[in-house]
């Protein structure tokens, strides 16, 4: 990356940038028409995500009203401190997304590049401070051992995933649903809220990698010049994505680890 | 076919001496490798149409199949041995170790007919009528019909397809590892616990409906943008065709609507594996707030399988009675109140487990659906009205509609008011009743909807005669089967049971020699579809005298659709202003070489 030739991504015979040439696909009349499509769309999509979160949300709001104690309990397990921490680094992603789509609009390839790189570094330490501190220390006294033989519903106070995880030892973790150690509990509603802990934080950990992904995309196109003023369609909507990540975690932070 | 101009008018291929070469979007390039590589990952939506049409009349065989199945199983009241023999052979592995058997308890043929069951209606609903009219005849007629040359995500549209092949491909796998008996709409904490306990293939099952959600969202998604963006200059929202707003209203209700069946799938799938209890009783949860989010995406859906139809059968109703519609605008606002009221009526069908205030909200807001549906009914009955009539196959199939629509529209009302549904409630009134809306309305409608196309999807004329007899029988297989579960509902017999009591056999044979009727019916219809691609007469551009764009086009279209850039001159459906009096419409509108202002591709 650091040997990156400026013209080695020229697309066009006279080697300019890709970015420059572009042409809207052809049943598009412009580029602004093709811009504003991408953009509807991507809305369109979002809309898809806030409702697919709305189900959570329903939830954690009916099992709350049904058992209020179970949810003051269990929201003294989380560290609201780790939840914060992690908030500002998805806040400052945010921001370093935004600014590289400035960046393509201005031609600033350089610091496009900077910004995308830090943007997945944001998003890989909001991973790595969930599963280190957060996942991992509530899930200890499992490990993983696949035996079909375990896999029925009855058995389900010793073994979870089709017997693919073991409990061996007496530490009691918090875990979801019959997986959550019971004379730890409470409250007997508790592996309630441990479900929807871990159902909500989980699916938006999953966008948060997909974003990984998605991002890490652009910074390879990023390379070839893929982006600038005339052509930075895939930066805008993709940053549009990780906006909602964002916000859907902020939603998420204070329902479930400040409120109690 | 004479003119004024004294000239064949909409003849293929030649537009006032603007013939571009374009080949037909059928052409093939290439050998047999080739021409299989090319469609495998082609953008363009009308290969794409014709490839979920295929996928979709598969999937409807499938499902008709299971159906013939049930109503086989069905003939007697303790019908065993054969059944699970074809039961076995339908849906795998565990079936067939009930081969050879003569006795079999009630129990094992409940837990075959539970299967079949299962099988016929989760094929039917989420890999045929959902997807059904708007990926197959809606890819291929809504950007022609918006005058545009593809939709506006070629590529996502394409990924749909494979998509939907994908979560196919997962449902039938369940049927292969032996079927599930959860029903299609896979209650907890039934599916969660109890059904087939630890074994894969409910997850499965389940893992397809949910990958199919993202098909329907790629689908919908992509028309909205299109409808929006990619219509042709000076075609404002009041010039599209009804079709068009059918879809548009169908593909709001598909983005709003499946994200919840999405995370509720999710969660069934975290309470099979992980026990996470939320819809679990035993571990504080809740089945009832399962039925509420399926509902809440399977009540709009509902409207999914029928609002296509009806775009069908608007466009339909004008063309083969050559009249401007009735009232445009109000049907056109009737598929958007029907899209919204759908997303506030999915209570009614939780009557017997919510409290009283609210099954009587639900049950009034569901009667507010009659309103913009009536509005339909008797536009379209105002546009027959004096209309000049041409009795062909689609328009049979539209009075068809018209009839079986009205009567599946008509029985809702007793199961939406809360002290009839209480009679009703889960016996075969409601079997009667759904499929006379989603049998005798979308895919009557289907069929009225490719009987129209067809020449225009692929260049060939079908045969008339044929395919109006087929169409008489599919009417009276489809009402003898049906019409006849009105009686057995209102009697007593419940839905979902393999067996009965004797009083009801009489009622239940005429049923299944009705469903005998019907897959004759389609039998033929398929032979002369089929038929007509090899030996059917070449098609005009314009057979049947419409007006909208699609038949400004070549049949079949060329791969960039026009020839130049369609300009919206008239209404949809302005017959009176295009044709004169006493001319043969088939000639209208002109074939018009390049209008001015026009862009030549």
């Amino acid at each position: 990356m650091t040997t990156l030739d400026i013209n080695s991504g020229g697309s066009g015979a006279d080697g300019r940038p890709y970015h420059e040439t572009y042409k809207p696909a052809s049943h598009f009349r412009s580029k602004d028409e093709e811009f504003d499509a991408v953009k509807i769309g991507m809305w369109l999509f979002l809309a898809t995500e806030v409702l697919l979160f709305a189900g959570l949300f329903v939830g954690y709001a009916i099992f709350r009203m049904m058992h209020p104690e179970a949810f003051r309990n269990g929201s003294h397990y989380l560290d609201w401190k780790w939840g914060c921490l992690n908030t500002i680094v998805l806040l400052f992603s945010s921001w370093t997304i935004a600014t590289a789509i400035g960046n393509a609009q201005r031609n600033e390839q350089k610091a496009l590049r900077r910004n995308l790189l830090l943007t997945i570094a944001c998003a890989l330490l909001f991973v790595g401070i969930k599963f280190t501190f957060e996942y991992t220390p509530k899930w200890s006294g499992w490990f993983f051992k696949f035996d079909p033989a375990l896999s029925h519903y009855e058995a389900s106070g010793q073994t979870a995933l089709g017997g693919m995880f073991e409990y061996v030892e007496g530490y009691g973790g918090k875990r979801p649903g019959s997986l959550f150690d019971y004379p730890f509990a409470d409250n007997p509603y508790e592996p309630m809220w441990w479900s929807i802990y871990y159902c909500a934080t989980g699916i938006h950990a999953t966008h948060v990698l997909i974003g990984v992904g998605l991002i890490f995309w652009l910074y390879l196109r990023a390379r070839k010049l893929h982006f600038g003023p005339g052509h930075y369609n895939a930066v805008e909507i993709v940053g549009l994505y990780w906006h909602i990540v964002d916000l859907i975690w902020i939603f998420l932070f204070p329902l479930l680890y400040l409120v109690h | 076919m004479t003119t004024l101009h004294g000239e064949i008018p909409g003849a293929h291929g030649s537009h006032g001496g603007h013939d571009h070469h374009d080949g037909s979007y059928l052409d093939r390039k290439g050998g047999m490798v080739s021409t299989i590589i090319d469609w495998a990952t082609t953008i363009d939506h009308k290969k794409i149409g014709v490839m979920y049409l295929v996928a979709v009349l598969t999937m409807f065989f499938i499902g008709g199949i299971a159906a013939m199945l049930i109503r086989y199983e069905l003939f007697q009241p303790v019908r065993i041995q054969t059944v699970g023999e074809m039961a076995g052979k339908a849906t795998g592995t565990d079936l067939a170790t009930l081969f050879g058997q003569k006795d079999m308890s009630v129990a094992q043929a409940d837990n075959i007919y539970n299967r079949v069951m299962t099988l016929h209606g989760a094929v039917m609903v989420f890999m045929f009528i959902v997807p059904g009219i708007p990926a197959s005849l809606g890819n291929f007629l809504l950007p022609l019909m918006l005058g545009a040359k593809d939709v506006a995500f070629p590529r996502l549209n394409l990924a749909s397809w494979y998509v939907y092949v994908f979560g196919s491909i997962f449902g039938i796998l369940a049927i292969v590892m032996g079927g599930v008996d959860t029903g299609w709409t896979f209650y907890t904490p039934y599916s969660s616990s109890h059904a087939d306990p630890g074994h894969w293939r409910v997850v499965f099952m389940i893992l397809a409906a949910f990958i199919l959600g993202f098909s329907s969202i790629f689908t919908g998604l992509n028309f909205i943008v299109t409808v929006h963006k990619l219509r042709a200059p000076g075609l404002g929202w009041f010039d599209l065709p009804l079709f068009v707003w059918a879809m548009y209203s169908t593909s709001i209700i598909q983005v709003l609507a499946t994200p919840v069946i999405g995370i509720t799938l999710l969660l069934l799938v975290f309470e099979r594996l992980f026990h996470v209890g939320i819809f679990d009783p035993a571990l504080g949860g809740d089945p009832v707030l399962f039925q509420h989010f399926f509902w809440f995406y399977s009540h709009p859906v509902v409207y999914v399988m029928i609002l296509p139809g009806m775009g069908i059968i608007s466009e339909c109703i004008a063309v083969h009675s050559r009249k401007q519609i009735f009232g445009y605008k109000a049907i056109a606002f009737s598929s958007l109140s029907i899209a919204a009221i759908s997303f506030l009526v999915w209570g009614h069908h939780l009557f017997t487990s919510e409290g009283e205030l609210a099954a009587t909200i639900f049950s009034a807001l569901t009667f507010l659906v009659a309103i913009p549906t009536a509005v339909k009914v008797f536009n379209w009955i105002g546009t027959l009205y004096k209309g000049s009539i041409q009795i062909n196959t689609p328009m049979l199939y539209t009075l068809f509609f018209l009839f079986t629509f009205s009567i599946g529209g008509l029985t809702g009302l007793p199961l939406g008011a809360l002290a009839t549904d209480l009679h009703l409630h889960d016996s075969y009134f409601v079997v009667a009743h759904f499929h006379y809306v989603m049998m005798g309305g979308t895919v009557i409608a289907f069929l009225a909807g490719i009987h129209h196309w067809w020449p225009k999807m692929f260049g060939r004329m079908y045969n008339e005669r044929w395919s109006m007899f087929a169409c008489v029988l599919v009417f009276i297989g489809f009402n003898t089967t049906f019409f006849t579960q009105f009686f057995l509902g209102t009697r007593g017999m419940p839905r979902r049971y393999a067996s009965y009591p004797d009083e009801f056999q009489t009622l239940h044979q005429i049923s299944s020699i009705g469903a005998a009727i019907l897959l004759i019916g389609f039998l033929v219809h398929l032979a002369v579809l089929v038929g007509s691609l090899f030996a059917g007469k070449k098609a005009p551009a314009n057979p049947w005298g419409g007006l909208t764009f699609e038949w400004e086009a070549d049949s079949p279209p060329t791969t960039h659709n026009f020839h130049h850039e369609p300009i919206a001159k008239h209404g949809p459906y302005a017959f009176d202003d295009v044709v004169p009096p006493h001319c043969d419409p088939k000639d209208y509108p002109l074939a018009d070489p390049l209008p001015p202002g026009a862009k030549a591709h």
